[in-house]
């Protein structure tokens, strides 16, 4: 059984009210559940809440966002009222708001839902930050810092580039823990569960976006849901990189920590990555592994003929959206294919100021934010065939859409976009520095 | 709940994690499951195009699998199958994660793990099982009877 601090008693016995003793049953069930010994404190929780889907209709309808809080986020058949979140708490991706209006197949009620879902949430203290990157909009954890995200390639960037601590969570833990600044101390949150378990060693230069997202590929499904230290000719990755490699593992596989010796915070040498324990025989990701990837990632491609090109998954950042802006400066756009870009508010506020938003937007292009074609479950109205610079979107895409997929670099998704014609091909590897 | 008048073929024992006891036939997926992108809690299904199971229904089955993979909506689309009225009867899970562990809370479903016996290797699709979360048992009912 989890231990309990008289603060921990006192709040499921109600002192805090029924939401935070509701709050704190969940919490409980699920550390002993885990086989938790503790629960640590937490002051920054990423959730979500505001996402629309027929369940949340349902029960709002019944009862308004507390019924749904309620049942959705504390697990309580009875519905307490919401108070203020008692910890710094933000909400991830959601659905497509208003600037999807009109120039995509995606229900008009679901936009409506979740304006009155933002409304009710950042009156109660939700920063609506709408990404799935926090890291790029505003909540950067420090060092060390016990967190409650969920998300999966926020997790993996928040354990692994920033030296944070947090699990994958869901949506009733991050719910609960918003109340209550509690979480189990279990998993990653201890030393001890955060060193390498398996050595992956790139013989291929890694010295791009596109190559750290095929290497990201490979290492998910290498190492399932283990914990991967990587070596070899890897260039130096910045934030996009990352931020594609980790989406990448956490994709193919359950990576939700990784090492970089030399790089990464909690891994200063290859042997530090290990702890005490001498580091394995490296797994080789050679020229025939890459070109596995690259084929596994093409194989739901036949034609040709692009409709639909999206970049940005995750969320684009900034370096991202200019470098798109300046493929795009005096282009126009295929008048067969849509090109979506997709980043976060607080972002494209920031390309608006750059000019980039009316560059991309000339050529034909759009700027969206706060959800992505996979997490809203829509694209261009008859789009079958798409391209996309994420292995992420690469695989989800066509299962959720039924639709075929490429996947290459930016510059030959944006080509596509231009000519409405697929022609990306794997370029041989560039020679080891 | 009927108790077979037959011995059992094997008694695996485990740690119960959502308490309750039930009878039924088993599930088996040899692989683990998506929750988001992977299942349609409206009917209960497994759709990941790729996986050993796709199409089938986990509806009232005791669901037998080594674990949750992908997106942290896992528990909240397992959720969703108890308010859909399409959640499995019972779970076994022989890997257990957050993801899992927050799934089996909020799906209410007696739920099992760290099983003495892989029950991959000793359980097939269509066993007759009893799972007694309670005091950690999962009893597997000889082929030849029936409920």
């Amino acid at each position: 059984m989890v231990a309990l601090t008289d603060e921990d008693k006192a709040m499921r016995d109600g002192r805090d009210g029924d939401a935070v003793a509701a709050a704190m049953d969940l919490l409980i069930r699920y550390a002993d559940a885990l086989g938790a010994e503790e629960f640590c404190d937490t002051r920054n929780v990423a959730g979500t809440n505001t996402q629309p889907s027929p369940a949340k209709a349902r029960l709002v309808r019944e009862g308004g966002w507390a019924r749904a809080f309620s049942v959705l986020s504390l697990d309580s058949d009875t519905t307490v009222d919401v108070p203020r979140m008692k910890v710094p708490t933000c909400q991830l991706q959601h659905g497509f708001g208003d600037d999807a209006l009109g120039i995509m197949p995606y229900p008009e009620e679901n936009i409506r839902l979740q304006a009155d879902a933002e409304s009710f949430y950042s009156a109660k203290g939700v920063n609506i930050l709408a990404t799935c990157t926090p890291y790029q909009a505003g909540n950067v954890p420090a060092y060390g810092e016990h967190i409650a995200w969920m998300e999966s390639s926020a997790v993996v960037y928040a354990n692994s580039v920033l030296g944070a601590r947090t699990n994958c969570e869901g949506g009733a833990s991050t719910g609960s823990a918003s109340l209550t600044g509690r979480i189990p101390c279990w998993g990653n949150h201890h030393t001890e569960n955060r060193y390498g378990t398996h050595h992956i060693e790139a013989t291929v230069p890694i010295d791009s976006f596109h190559e750290w997202g095929m290497l990201g590929y490979f290492t998910g499904d290498a190492v399932q849901e283990a914990r991967p230290v990587i070596t070899g000719s890897l260039h130096p990755a910045g934030l996009a990189d990352l931020k594609h490699f980790g989406a990448a593992a956490a994709t193919s596989g359950g990576v939700e920590m990784y090492h970089i010796p030399g790089r990464t915070p909690d891994a200063p040498t290859l042997q530090a990555a290990f702890g005490t324990t001498p580091p394995p025989p490296p797994l080789r990701y050679g020229p025939e592994e890459r070109r596995a990837v690259h084929e596994q990632l093409n194989s739901l491609g036949t034609s040709t003929d692009v409709d639909f090109v999206l970049l940005g998954c995750p969320h684009a950042s900034l370096d991202q959206i200019g470098r798109i802006a300046h493929l795009l400066e005096d282009r126009t756009l295929s008048p067969h294919t849509e090109l979506w870009i997709m980043t976060p508010l607080a972002l494209r506020t920031v390309a608006d100021r750059n000019g980039w938003t009316a560059t991309i937007e000339r050529a034909g292009g759009r700027l969206l934010t706060d959800s992505c074609p996979a997490m809203s479950r829509t694209a261009p109205a008859g789009t079958r065939v798409f391209a996309t610079d994420s292995a992420k979107q690469a695989h989800y895409l066509p299962a959720i859409l039924g639709i075929e997929a490429w996947y290459g670099t930016t510059e030959e998704c944006v080509d596509a976009a231009l000519t409405g014609r697929w022609t990306g091909h794997l370029t041989p590897p560039a020679d080891t520095p | 709940m009927t108790p077979t008048p037959h011995p059992p073929r094997l008694v695996i024992h485990g740690r119960g994690i959502v308490p309750g006891r039930v009878h039924g036939q088993a599930l088996v997926s040899p692989a683990t499951i998506s929750g988001w992108g992977g299942i349609d809690a409206a009917t209960g299904t497994i759709t990941e195009r790729r996986h050993p199971l796709s199409g089938v229904c986990f509806t009232g089955k005791i669901l037998v699998f080594p674990g949750a993979k992908g997106s942290s909506g896992w528990a909240g689309h397992f959720q969703a199958t108890r308010l859909h009225h399409t959640a499995p009867l019972a779970m076994v899970i022989t890997n257990l994660t957050t993801k899992a562990a927050l799934g089996a809370l909020l799906t209410r479903v007696p739920t099992l793990t760290e099983p003495t016996h892989d029950p991959l290797a000793h359980i097939t699709t269509g066993d007759w099982l009893t799972l007694d979360a309670d005091t950690g048992t999962l009893t597997i009912h000889p082929r030849h009877t029936g409920s």
